[in-house]
């Protein structure tokens, strides 16, 4: 046992052995905190077991939070190496790692639980629900999203880091990566990508059934309609992913030969069945941001959406699209004329419900009355740099110009673009947005605009240069270059821009902090004068329960329209109300994965086999105590009365 | 202030962009072959309308943005709060996309089947055919024909159609001549037939762009486009002066590593065909007790040792 950590434990490398120690120094921390505050309890019962979406919503943006931290400090890293040729900062080894971790820790560990964290927090008050469909799912899965990337995230200090790209195209991942690297993103994503898919299940139930009385599909706010597509999105995508990462596994662990070079696997069905999960996903994370941007544009343009049902017909258009365009990512497989052609179109295509989108939202903004928020400056930018990242992507939809993009420097330029000024700069905005809901204040808005004009500017400064490093022939994933290739400056500019946004990101963090301590506190549920449901709660965190009554939906941008109707206040009536339990098991049904998933990339087959059962067991329990569990309980009058009133008097 | 700023980003940023331009070879623009230059007419005609495009989103944008901003003297009558939409304008913004999708479309249909055949230029002309072999972390090049065999270079006469078909040892590579044409995967098992032709002599950067591991940075390749004359007097002096391709050098030409540039006179065709037997490179290896990388750090050390030995006893 002794030995096989001395094995792995990675001690040799300044870098690492720094992280390790920062990481042991804050573990010591934080249980040093827990324990001389007496806090255990409160993490315990407040929330670990929770299942209130709010607090679940929340756990996900922190971790995403620290996610985006450690993938922000991956580019950083690769930015370092890159600024100056034949540069030794990074060996060809480590840089693989670095540009693998960062792709897949912003993706699949940054922007989509960023994202969910929104959904979770907003959705349900959205439509005037008391919690999601399934609380108990919902904990269970950020349980199992968060030991997914505690699994994938450890992979770093112990053992060393995948390092086959975050596409981890075989035969690459199998026969030339024999480490524990590769099995690390197969487990890590594996275990993740089941609380991704449950979460998928419950917001489509959540948003179909339990919407409150007299909110019709179309009078859904657009932030809960791209919620709904992207969950179908996710339970059509997902299940392929899963599927693709157990047969690698096979592969791996077992001896099978679907993608391998020997015995008759056939290496290009990875790469068919990881885009066809992966260009959905890509819409899986860019369709909530749009919703998001509508909803701020809407707010601060002080005006309904413009073009409601088109921006919803071109949401389920890009939807469908996005399920037949995975073949773009690798014309250069050789397919014939006739195949690149059809996928090079069907991507093309993809740029008119996008351009449809575009030009609402300016639509919106035409003849409104605009107020630069912080989070209206984030959705503001986001539109003409996702207009770039956008018309990039057709220039690169064309098959025959991609031969000469493709795997180059134009590519990598193009996707930051459109990940970044759509997903980033939405998470962004989406937080100063609803942090009121959630905290109960404001996030600073001098520090906010700051952060937004260090951000904006530094990626601009970042990834428009590699646009013209990639018409000057630099491929991706290259650790060092020469001086003769000519690259330099642009890189230098590049990695400047790079420490742009990292200080832009330290601006954001200060600000939580700050706001924490300093901003006033609010007063109403309503920080923002604005539209939709969740601004109608009677508290500015909303209680346990969302609303004392539920709310009566009688037109689009319901709430904008009840405060118009000034005067007449009906005495409300309060009843008891009925909700669910905690739950302990997801957190351990959560943890027993991530057992069994160290014991499967280590094939330390005892361990993967207890942890299995473990899980299975948990499963047992949860179905013999359910119908006790499922009881939950009631919110008695008094106690409704009390939190109401209690929040009026201090208004 | 901000707020006043902002709108003249794009602008500043666009003629940055031109000022940098000036800075870089932007050698995907500058074609030295039919098929390169090809591509590049696409990609300025994309170029072109994108830029267009570009241009009319940010001026609309800027526009908005600065009138209709919240301030003292904000004109009241210019503010629709419930203004929902105009079933006109949104056709118009449907079907412009339309129309500057079918417009690019064309074209980039005829491109993609011109390209899979011969360049027209020299249509009256057999091609000579060149299989590369991607292996980690070098190219291959055979000329079955003239039964010449070349590591990390490639000799081709200028103004004749070559056909190189790609195909890789292990890894799925991509080969990549930017400034003669765009690139096609090298994959284990398989074959992929691409048309290149140059248009003058000269030296072209040659390479994998597709991620192959640990030395994939380097697996690069020198396109030289020679004066016919001297090219046929290349092949001659080759098949004359330069050693056959044993078994056993080939063999070593699969390990996982960078090497110099080599040239035989005979080639590995009749050794192995890589497009039918996907694994042949790593019974090699199994043969000479390498992993492409080591599993702990120690072992590497071990590992690094036994491929030394294997040369040296080679």
């Amino acid at each position: 046992m002794i030995d096989f950590i001395k094995d792995n434990l990675i001690l040799d490398d300044p870098l690492i052995l720094g992280a390790n120690i920062s990481i042991l120094l804050t573990v010591i921390g934080i249980v040093f905190v827990l324990t001389y505050f007496k806090k255990w309890k409160w993490l315990w019962s407040e929330w670990i077991t929770t299942v209130d979406h709010k607090k679940i919503g929340i756990m996900y943006i922190l971790a995403a939070l620290v996610m985006l931290f450690r993938g922000g400090v991956d580019a950083l890293l690769m930015r370092a190496q890159l600024t100056v040729p034949n540069n030794a900062f990074l060996t060809s080894d480590k840089y693989n790692e670095i540009f693998t971790t960062h792709g897949t820790i912003m993706i699949i560990f940054m922007a989509m639980p960023f994202l969910i964290g929104l959904m979770n927090v907003v959705v349900p008050l959205q439509i005037g629900a008391r919690d999601v469909a399934f609380p108990y799912l919902n904990s269970l899965s950020f349980w199992s999203f968060m030991f997914g990337a505690i699994l994938f995230n450890i992979s770093f200090v112990f053992g060393g880091s995948p390092d086959a790209g975050w596409t981890n195209y075989a035969p690459l991942a199998i026969e030339g990566s024999p480490g524990p690297g590769i099995n690390y993103y197969l487990l890590g994503l594996q275990i993740s990508g089941i609380g991704t898919l449950l979460t998928g299940i419950n917001l489509i139930v959540t948003i179909i059934k339990m919407r409150a009385p007299g909110m019709t599909l179309l009078r859904m706010p657009m932030f809960t309609w791209t919620t709904l597509v992207t969950a179908f999105i996710i339970v059509f995508a997902f299940p392929i992913l899963t599927v693709t990462l157990a047969l690698m596994t096979f592969d791996r662990s077992f001896g099978t030969h679907f993608f391998t070079l020997t015995g008759g696997g056939n290496t290009m069905l990875w790469s068919n069945l990881f885009w066809m999960w992966g260009h959905p996903e890509v819409y899986i994370v860019v369709l909530p941001a749009f919703g998001i941007f509508s909803e701020v544009i809407s707010t601060f343009a002080r005006k309904t959406l413009f073009g409601y049902k088109s921006m919803i017909i071109s949401l389920v258009g890009i939807s469908l699209l996005s399920f037949l365009v995975w073949v773009h990512h690798f014309f250069t497989m050789g397919g014939s004329a006739a195949i690149n052609n059809i996928f090079s179109i069907t991507t093309m295509a993809i740029a008119i419900p996008t351009g449809i989108k575009i030009f609402n939202w300016l639509g919106t903004l035409y003849k409104s009355r605009i107020q630069y928020t912080t989070a209206m400056l984030w959705a503001v930018a986001f539109i003409p740099t996702f207009v770039i990242g956008g018309v990039t992507g057709v220039m690169l939809g064309m098959a025959a110009a991609d031969f000469q993009y493709h795997n180059s420097y134009f590519l990598v330029a193009h996707f930051h673009y459109t990940l970044i000024a759509g997903v980033v700069f939405a998470c962004f905005s989406g937080l100063v947005y609803w942090y009121p809901k959630m905290f109960g204040h404001k996030l600073n808005e001098r520090l906010g605009k700051w952060a937004f004009w260090f951000f904006a500017i530094g990626f601009n400064v970042c990834f428009l240069p590699q646009f013209l490093l990639g018409f000057s022939g630099m491929p991706r994933r290259v650790y060092t270059y020469v001086p003769e290739d000519g690259w330099t400056l642009l890189n230098v500019i590049s990695s400047i821009g790079a420490l742009g946004m990292g200080i832009g990101f330290v601006f954001i963090v200060y600000n939580i902090y700050y706001s924490f301590r300093y901003a006033k506190r609010e007063t109403t549920g309503d920080s923002w004068d604005g539209r939709t449901l969740e601004w109608a709660t009677t508290t500015a965190i909303p209680p346990h329960y969302n609303f004392a009554v539920i709310p009566e939906v009688k037109s689009l941008d319901t709430f904008w329209f009840n405060k118009q109707e000034t005067g007449k206040k009906e005495k409300v009536e309060y009843k008891e109300i009925h909700m669910p339990n905690n739950a302990g098991t997801p957190f351990i049904m959560s943890a027993l994965m991530f057992v069994a998933g160290f014991g499967l990339v280590f094939d330390l087959w005892w361990m993967a086999i207890l942890g299995g059962l473990g899980i299975i067991a948990c499963m047992v329990i949860r179905s013999l105590r359910s119908h006790k569990e499922d009881e939950g309980f009631h919110v008695s009058v008094e106690e409704i009365k009390k939190t109401e009133q209690s929040f009026h008097e201090e208004a | 202030m901000f707020k006043k700023i902002k709108p003249f980003m794009p602008i500043v940023a666009g003629l940055s962009l031109l000022v940098l331009s000036g800075c870089s070879d932007l050698i995907v623009l500058d074609p030295k072959g039919p098929v390169a230059a090809t591509q590049r007419d696409l990609i300025m005609l994309s170029i072109y309308f994108m830029l267009g495009i570009v241009a009319v989103v940010f001026v609309v944008f800027t526009f908005i943005l600065v009138k209709y901003r919240d301030r003292k003297e904000f004109n009241d009558k210019d503010y629709k709060p419930d203004m929902h939409g105009s079933v006109k304008l949104e056709i118009i913004w449907t079907i412009i996309p339309v129309i500057i999708v079918v417009v690019l479309a064309v074209p980039n249909a005829i491109a993609l089947y011109e390209l899979k055949g011969q360049p027209e230029s020299t249509a009256d002309k057999e091609p000579i055919v060149i299989q590369a072999t991607a292996v980690d972390w070098k190219w291959i090049f055979s000329y079955p024909e003239e039964n010449i065999e070349t590591v990390n270079y490639v000799n081709v006469p200028e103004d004749y159609p070559i056909l190189f078909k790609v195909t890789a040892a292990d890894s799925m590579a991509s080969f990549w001549v930017p400034q003669i044409g765009g690139q096609i995967y090298g994959m284990p098992g398989m074959v992929n037939d691409l048309f290149l032709q140059a248009d003058e002599p000269g030296v072209y950067e040659g390479r994998n762009s597709n991620f192959t591991g640990e030395g994939m940075a380097h697996q690069e390749f020198d396109f030289v486009a020679l004066e016919e004359e001297d090219y046929r007097n290349w092949v001659e002096e080759t098949q004359e002066n330069e050693p056959k391709l044993t078994k056993g050098t080939y063999e070593k030409l699969m390990l996982p590593e960078t090497v110099e540039k080599m040239t035989f006179s005979s080639t590995h065709l009749n050794i192995v065909d890589h497009g039918q037997n996907p694994a042949y490179a790593m019974k090699i290896r199994e043969k000479y007790g390498i992993r492409e990388k080591s599993e702990g750090n120690e072992d590497g050390k071990v590992d690094g040792n036994d491929s030394n030995e294997s040369h040296s006893n080679h």
